[in-house]
């Protein structure tokens, strides 16, 4: 997670409304171009909604991004959009924190803040602030697990004063003290604030049992670990993954395909060559099962999250899981939601499934929170669930409904020029087929409700699952004991080391 | 430094730019909206604003309730947000097995639910005996309704119809539905749409109650910033209902009935309190046939009452202070006019200028120079369809207590209220505002929310636009005098979280962080 996000988590509490639910759907995968039974009806003789006609959907045929490979190795998509007088880019560059060392995790977190904040050789960061801001301009650096970004949104008519600093930045970035020290301060002050929210805590931990605290997806930066990050250490890593060959080029907005491709080759066609980025190398190891827990005497709302490995993406098995999950704890009609919320009055935010990444096992993740006098209660019914999913079967009429509900709603996969030019590059930069959105569709298509028996005892085990919860037990309705051997989680957050030695 | 002279020489040359640049950008997208904009008032009183965007076969819509928390009065806080969830419950057509017995079973669910209540509440006398009897039979008689429920139909209709981002929100001032659709199912949205303000149904209401608590105790109770913001608008507020939680209070949320629901609903869901905002794929002489023929069916009714309440000025600084666990936080806040104030624009200038990005005054003075917060920023808070508060809110640094907070802001806003802000500052906020309209404007849920809620305050989807009007004419000297008025001590409301102990013993080495 980016720092941005962070601060923005505080920032966000003021944006105070109710909203029904926490997760919003996430947009998934084509409705059908075909046409569908229709009828005629009149509003007010309409007995039922079945009477409704559903006309064909539109004919669509998203504008695809236009790839060009440059001599150098950069990968360029270009998406024209002349809609609004923007013109917006993205590089995606290979490496992020799942390989930085783990002895300085955290890495990551400061590089991608710096990057931008440091400046560049001939301007300091605040300059880059003031004559960006003036033009409404933003260029910004952030890290995920496997990359780093460099992004830039502009008018149309500034881009030509914009992307020199983007180059600038990409090229020549200084890394100024000042601003590391100011942004280990920032890391600093976020671990000493981490165990402040119970979700926040919940997730953090429930990871770490999931994928193993020292995972690289899992592990987290600690005051020693920051204090051990060197200017050194941020240049070395630019030296490292800035390199042409390591990086995928997106741009979107008003202008000329053919122009702007001439303006990048220009631009960056010189960067020279870097050692291309070594693939990682990450064991992933089964959970220990079992229950955990985590005292929190300020919350009357447990955390209840239960984990295991999920899958990758490349798995045949993904388009029965996408199916398996959509019915189990999907959207606001499956299982978890009608009969934990719904029907029992036990949560408000409920939800899981089993999760799918592009290059590594994504986390079988079940959350739910409820008050503190209905935890164990609300933990049988987790378990009932799960239970019914492995060994009840599903009906083949919730196989219908998820499978419709996925593939009705498919169009909002490339409903923009900007989501199209997304997938693209994500598709790019894992090494996936350009036509696996096609692939997504004819595959949940063929789903049937063997396949998601088979991939519900597959990949879900009730007796291999580990389950956090993070709650204030002094009011549970259960002693967690009476599910089985409590291990508690020490989540107090070690003290630095002597300052001395480290700052430097 | 001379680097910074070319920054100031340069900016000056873009600022003429930009004044030109922006002046017709702004002419083209209003005229690019006049275009393809269509509103109607339906003969009973709704509104319909339809945009056609036909860049993919998707619509996306909002309905715009005018009703919100501030419509409640103290017994039945959270109400109005409570009927948000039950407009998920479905209609006499969905979401029931049998809809003739269904209405008598939940009738009989409120006669029940009353008589429990009633001896609940009794401040002497109340008979514990008689309670529990009294508590089985309502719970008998909601598990004898609960026999015709579908729990979720009506969701799932839209689910399995392709629907995605399904959602709604309550605040202080409205209630918003909204979710997107594939074009092919206008029609049926229509209908869906129409049929829950039409027919709605409160079944599993008491469910959905404790359901609503949950949210309560994830978001108010169990967070150090909720219990916070709730202290910080009690102390703000002694009349007016901006100073209650939107939630509700923990004895409403266990007291209000069904019965008081639609009671909320019948008042303030009218006609001519909604705006139905749909944009996308769609023609506006087709489709608003469609939209008028399901919406009309909602019978006209006159409006509600506007609020009575007004709160009354504020004659001395207020403080809340709180004592937690968690790491410090600090907020203060001062009353500011409703958003029909000529300085409306001011305010916007004052939050941007404080807030937005790495160059905003408070960002620069309280984390890059100070280092005494991660996080500071200003705006107005909680409404604006009433008198609001403009706030200043920090995040501490690590080991800075949040009375350190107090001094900085202070500062920052004695320097808006004795020196004006420069041209460039001044030019940049302008500026910005300009390109924030513009990027937003690239989204059917984005832009059905803003013209609808535009249309709605204003009566208006165009002053969306002229927002950008109001704030280009905003001056130096506005600031000042807006900063003067507001920033006084007398106005203030502070509240903050201070540390009481470290979160936990350290693990190994004793005294932990702090």
């Amino acid at each position: 997670m980016t720092k941005t996000c962070r601060i923005s988590a505080f920032l966000l509490l003021l944006a105070c409304s109710l909203s029904l639910s926490m997760a919003q759907t996430t947009a998934k995968k084509p409705s059908s171009g075909k046409p569908e039974k229709t009828s005629s009806s009149n509003a007010n003789g309409a007995t039922s909604w079945k009477q409704i006609p559903i006309p064909p959907l539109h004919q669509f045929h998203p504008q695809e991004p236009k790839r060009v490979e440059l001599p150098n190795g950069l990968i360029v998509f270009l998406q024209e959009d002349h809609e609004l007088p923007l013109i917006d880019g993205t590089f995606r560059i290979r490496g992020g924190s799942r390989d930085e060392s783990a002895d300085k995790t955290g890495l990551m977190d400061i590089y991608s803040e710096v990057w931008r904040t440091g400046g560049t050789k001939s301007k300091t960061g605040d300059q880059l602030d003031d004559e960006l801001e003036m033009k409404a301009a933003r260029v910004e650096t952030f890290d995920g697990a496997d990359s780093t970004f460099l992004s830039w949104s502009s008018l149309k008519e500034d881009f030509d004063q914009v992307l020199p600093a983007v180059l600038d930045i990409l090229e020549n970035p200084e890394f100024r003290q000042e601003k590391i020290d100011l942004a280990k301060q920032e890391v600093a002050s976020f671990i000493s604030r981490r165990n402040d929210d119970v979700n926040q805590i919940a997730q953090r931990e429930s990871t770490r049992l999931a994928y193993g605290a020292d995972n690289p997806y899992a592990r987290i930066a600690e005051y020693d670990t920051v204090a051990a990050i060197t200017r050194d250490d941020l240049v070395k890593w630019h030296k490292r993954t800035v390199a042409p060959n390591n990086m995928i080029l997106g741009v979107t907005g008003d202008f000329d395909a053919a122009v702007m491709e001439r303006k990048l080759r220009d631009m960056f066609g010189k960067l020279p060559q870097g050692e291309p980025f070594p693939k990682s190398q990450i064991s992933f190891h089964d959970p220990t099962p079992g229950i955990y827990f985590i005292e929190k005497d300020d919350v009357n709302q447990s955390a209840i999250e239960i984990v295991d490995l999920g899958i990758e993406r490349r798995n045949p098995d993904f388009y029965a899981v996408e199916v398996m999950n959509e019915l189990f704890g999907g959207g606001f009609s499956s299982r978890l939601v009608s009969n934990i919320r719904t029907k029992e009055g036990l949560a408000y935010s409920v939800g899981g499934g089993v999760g799918a990444a592009y290059d590594h096992p994504g986390v079988l993740r079940i959350s739910m929170g409820t008050k503190s006098g209905s935890t164990a209660a609300a933990i049988d019914a987790l378990n009932k669930q799960i239970a019914d999913l492995v060994n009840g079967g599903v009906k083949e009429e919730e196989i219908h409904k998820a499978k419709d509900s996925i593939l009705n709603s498919f169009i909002f996969s490339f409903d923009s020029k900007e989501k199209v030019l997304g997938e693209r590059m994500s598709y790019e930069f894992y090494g996936y087929p350009q036509d696996s959105l096609e692939r997504y569709r004819a595959g949940i298509e063929k789903v049937t409700p063997e396949d998601v028996n088979r991939v519900a005892k597959k990949y879900v085990h009730p007796e291999k699952l580990a389950v956090l919860v993070v709650g204030n037990a002094r009011d549970f309705d259960r002693d967690l004991a009476t599910f089985g051997k409590v291990t508690p989680i020490d989540i107090r957050i070690p003290a630095p080391k002597k300052a001395t030695e480290n700052s430097r | 430094m001379t680097p910074m002279r070319n920054v100031f020489l340069r900016s000056i040359a873009s600022v003429f730019l930009f004044l030109f640049f922006a002046a017709t950008l702004q002419a083209q997208d209003l005229a690019s909206f006049e275009k393809r904009t269509t509103v109607k008032k339906l003969p009973n009183g709704l509104t319909v604003v339809i945009v056609e965007r036909p860049e993919a076969p998707v619509f996306s819509f909002y309905t715009h309730v005018d009703a919100g928390a501030a419509q409640e009065v103290l017994g039945i806080t959270g109400l109005a947000h409570m009927f948000e969830h039950m407009a998920f419950k479905g209609t006499d057509k969905i979401g029931t097995r049998d809809y003739a017995a269904e209405k008598v079973a939940l009738a009989k669910v409120e006669v029940a639910y009353a008589a429990y209540l009633k001896e609940n509440l009794k401040e002497t006398g109340r008979d514990p005996k008689k309670l529990a009897e009294l508590e089985k039979a309502w719970k008998d008689a909601v598990a004898a309704a609960n026999q015709y429920v579908k729990p979720n139909e009506f969701s799932q209709i839209i689910e399995s119809q392709g629907g995605v981002g399904i959602n709604a929100f309550t605040n202080w001032d409205e209630t918003g539905y909204f979710y997107s659709f594939p074009e092919n199912r206008l029609e049926l949205w229509a209908y869906l749409e129409s049929e829950r303000f039409l027919h709605p149904v409160m079944r599993e209401f008491y469910k959905e109650r404790d359901v609503v608590y949950e949210e309560r105790r994830l978001r108010t109770d169990s967070s150090p910033q909720g219990r916070l913001i709730e202290q910080f608008l009690g102390s703000a507020y002694f009349a007016h209902p901006y100073g209650r939680p939107v939630v509700g209070y923990p004895s409403d949320l266990r007291a209000f009935s069904a019965t008081d629901a639609l009671n909320f609903y019948h008042k303030y869901y009218v006609p001519a309190n909604i705006v139905i905002t749909v944009v996308g794929d769609l023609k506006a002489s087709e489709a608003m046939p469609v939209i008028e023929k399901y919406f009309g069916r909602i019978p006209a009714a006159p409006a509600p009452e506007p609020l009575r309440t007004s709160e009354p000025p504020q004659r001395a600084t207020r403080e809340a202070i709180l004592h937690e666990h968690s790491q410090p936080l600090y907020i203060e806040g001062y009353h500011r006019p409703d958003f029909r104030d000529p300085d409306d624009a001011v305010y916007d200038v004052l939050s941007d200028l404080l807030s937005k990005g790495r160059t905003s005054r408070l960002y620069r003075s309280l984390v890059r120079d100070k280092q005494i917060a991660v996080a500071a920023e200003g705006g107005s808070f909680p409404g604006s369809k009433y008198p609001s508060l403009f706030y200043f809110f920090a995040v501490p640094s690590e080991g800075h207590p949040a009375k350190e907070m107090e001094k900085p802001i202070h500062d920052e806003i004695e320097h808006l209220k004795t020196q004006d802000v420069s041209d460039e500052e001044l030019q940049s906020v302008k500026t910005r505002a300009k390109a924030d309209l513009i990027r937003g404007l690239a989204d059917n849920q984005g832009l059905a929310s803003q013209l609808g809620t535009a249309q709605a305050r204003y009566g208006d989807w165009r002053e969306l636009f002229r927002d950008i009007d109001r704030i280009e004419h905003v001056t130096k000297a506005d600031i000042r005098r807006v900063a003067n008025k507001t920033f006084s001590d007398e106005n203030r409301t502070i509240a903050m979280i201070e540390t009481e102990q470290p979160q936990a013993p350290a693990a190994a080495d004793k005294g932990a962080q702090q």
